[in-house]
């Protein structure tokens, strides 16, 4: 082949390649619907529309549907529609564990793609799912967190939102077995788990309690963005000398964060949306271009998120990891605060 | 005629009844924890149950009818929502502004409420059930769908909530001005009265020329006005507007109103009784966390302690009753 022909034809693909990165366009054509778990959760609208804007970009098309109500059966009715459109397909983030199999196996049997975000369905009825980060991941950057904060040692309690949260409780069991598992930790004394049932009132309630029993109380956690901001309000109000950690909502938390005594939550977690909303994205679509078609160890690259290796999930299923949560202090949370 | 002894007069009176099963708690709680009797951490506990314990005013009205409102919590969602947005999107600033929007906001909501409920005659259960999920609804919507207005984005109006006045907390200062109002207004004004009067016998109310649906329409106001203050006060004193705040809420104050002696039948109940009533609610689930028991059973606790309290009221109400006719027939 003549030489200024391919030099041209090298030189256009690097000026493709770098106006959209990686595979650009690879997705053509393609339909993704994006199932939510129901309509009029912010949260969920910050990774809805960063997985539309990396589908878009590859040249999908994204349909984002919710179900009237947060119900299993309301996904049920959408998905049965969804079917019927034949998309290339569909990401899910489950109202329920196991009510959608049927409804999923169903869509993969019609040879639509399945995978799931957010909230996972079981194994059986999806074929990858992202989750944030793992549980593991979250509790090694909280204890991390105590631990910095603290100073090292002293008592700590944790302010959760109910004692049947399922999230919550994992994330608890982990700060629990990374606690007990490493030496650097044996300064600290979890001495209450407080449940504030994500109602601002009765957090408060519960932080005024913990300050009361445990006066020398260094360090509160609160994995619970409703609980993290009462807690916060309340320490700040008060003056206290225990500070705060936890998972939080940025623009919730603006007021209270600082490293300084005027502030009383130095620095606080909370997973990463857009990227979870973008890998999402770059994992359905690796499936609809058969990349990957979910299986253990499998990998794939997600544009300029870089590399990832499908891993096993708890429940027995495959998983790809996002990594760890972010981190939210006095430099990054008035950027961040417009997102969250 | 003779003077009663102090214990009839005692077990005669509802509200010095109350008072007595307050002191008890107030007493079981400073055992467990000392700093539960200091001016502070009481301050803390009326700031906390001030949303609770200003509606109960508005729950005692309608209750006094015979009524009953569960759509109250999501007419402060609404309220408080709509302020948290509009001074979120800096439509508005100033914190009084802000007071009479969401308390317009309530009336509002309250005058549909009573609407249907008095010209319509739908009983208030399902009437307020409809406008629960409506105005819970309405306040998703104002919030573009789930957003939250946080500390930063409410200004200067957090401060209402953390501003002094005397020494005493602004939102307790709402606190006590409702609380007098409505001691005044139950029991030396005609419209006061009138209240009573349906609440009684409204059948008797009507023949003695009081208009029984404006009546009722007017308490589904008050309501309605008492919730939006609610609203504005929950956006206040935790700085922070979400769609889903005090869900569930209604029950309390409707179990502060019922433990503050306040018949579910109606006509039959006090200003004095919903304070009390909501103290006795604020001092259990101020108290439960501190004794350190599991969580779920905390509110079994509360939920058995409220009915041991109800119980103890409707007991020795009855025998009052009973030493009242024993009077009256001799």
């Amino acid at each position: 082949m003549n030489k200024k022909v391919l030099s041209a034809i090298l030189c256009g693909t690097m000026i493709v390649g770098a106006a959209c990165p990686v595979f650009a366009g690879t997705a053509d054509g393609k339909k993704i619907a994006l199932v939510g778990k129901s309509a009029g959760n912010a949260f969920f609208e910050i990774a809805a529309a960063s997985f539309k804007e990396a589908a878009e970009a590859e040249g999908a098309t994204v349909d984002v549907v919710y179900p009237e109500t947060a119900t299993a059966d309301a996904q049920i009715k959408v998905l049965d529609n969804l079917i019927s459109q034949q998309p290339d397909a569909i990401c899910i983030a489950a109202n329920d564990v196991n009510a959608l199999q049927a409804k999923l196996e169903e869509a993969m049997a019609e040879g639509i793609k399945v995978s799931s975000f957010d909230s996972a369905p079981n194994k059986d009825s999806r074929q990858v799912f992202v989750n944030q980060a793992g549980t593991v991941a979250v509790g090694q950057a909280l204890m991390d967190a105590v631990l910095d904060i603290a100073g090292g040692e002293g008592q700590w309690a944790i302010l959760s939102a109910t004692s049947q949260a399922a999230n919550q409780n994992a994330w608890i069991d982990a700060m629990k077995t990374i606690m007990e598992g490493d030496e650097k930790y044996s300064g600290l004394e979890l001495v209450e788990v407080a449940y504030g049932d994500d109602e601002p009132q009765k957090s408060t309630d519960q932080t005024a309690a913990l300050l009361e029993k445990y006066p020398d109380l260094k360090v509160i956690c609160a994995p619970t963005t409703v609980g993290i901001a009462a807690a916060a309000k309340y320490l700040q109000d008060n003056g206290s000398a225990c500070k705060l950690t936890g998972l939080g909502l940025p623009s919730e938390m603006i007021e209270y964060t600082g490293a300084d005594d005027e502030h009383s939550c130095p620095y606080f977690y909370l997973w990463d949306m857009q990227g979870l909303g973008k890998l999402s994205a770059y994992a359905t679509i690796a499936l609809v271009n058969d990349e990957i078609t979910g299986a253990l160890d499998e990998t794939f690259t997600a544009s300029d998120l870089g590399e990832y290796t499908i891993t096993e999930a708890d429940d027995g299923g495959t998983e790809i990891v996002l990594g760890l949560p972010l981190q939210f202090n006095s430099d990054n949370i008035e950027e961040m605060a417009k997102l969250y | 005629m003779e003077k009663k002894s102090l214990v009839k007069k005692i077990t005669g009176s509802r509200e010095a009844l109350l008072a007595i099963i307050l002191l008890i708690l107030f007493a079981v709680v400073t055992v467990i924890s000392p700093s539960f009797l200091t001016p502070r951490s009481l301050m803390d506990m009326l700031k906390n149950n001030a949303v609770t314990m200003v509606m109960a005013l508005g729950m005692l009205c309608v209750m006094l009818i015979g009524g009953i409102d569960i759509s109250i919590m999501s007419t402060l969602a609404l309220s408080g929502m709509s302020i948290g947005m509009l001074l979120k999107y800096e439509k508005i600033s100033s914190p009084l502004l802000a007071f009479l929007i969401a308390i317009a906001i309530g009336v509002a909501c309250g005058f549909l409420v009573g609407l249907v409920i008095s010209r319509a005659d739908v009983p208030p259960i399902i009437a307020t059930m409809g406008f629960m999920y409506v105005f819970r609804a309405m306040g998703y919507l104002v919030s573009n769908g789930g957003e939250w207005a946080g500390a930063a984005a409410l200004g200067t109006f957090k401060d209402f909530a953390t501003t002094k006045l005397l020494g005493i907390n602004c939102v307790i200062w709402v606190i006590i001005v409702c609380y007098v109002f409505f001691f005044w207004f139950m029991k030396w004004t005609r419209t006061g009265r009138k209240i009573y009067a349906v609440g009684s016998n409204p059948s008797a109310a009507e023949v003695s020329g009081i208009n029984v649906k404006n009546i009722k329409l007017l308490v589904y106001m008050i309501m309605g006005l008492l919730a939006g203050l609610g609203g504005a006060l929950q956006v206040s004193i935790y700085a922070s507007a979400m769609p889903d705040m005090q869900q569930g809420g209604e029950m309390d104050v409707i179990a502060a109103c019922v433990i503050g002696g306040v018949s579910m039948s109606g006509g039959r109940g006090s200003v004095i009784g919903a304070l009390f009533g909501s103290l006795i609610l604020a001092t259990i689930a101020k108290a439960l966390p501190l004794v350190g028991i599991d969580a779920l059973a905390q509110n079994t606790i509360k939920g058995v302690l409220i009915l041991v309290v109800v119980v103890v009221n409707v007991v020795l109400q009855r025998v009052a009753d009973r030493n009242a006719l024993k009077g009256r027939e001799m």
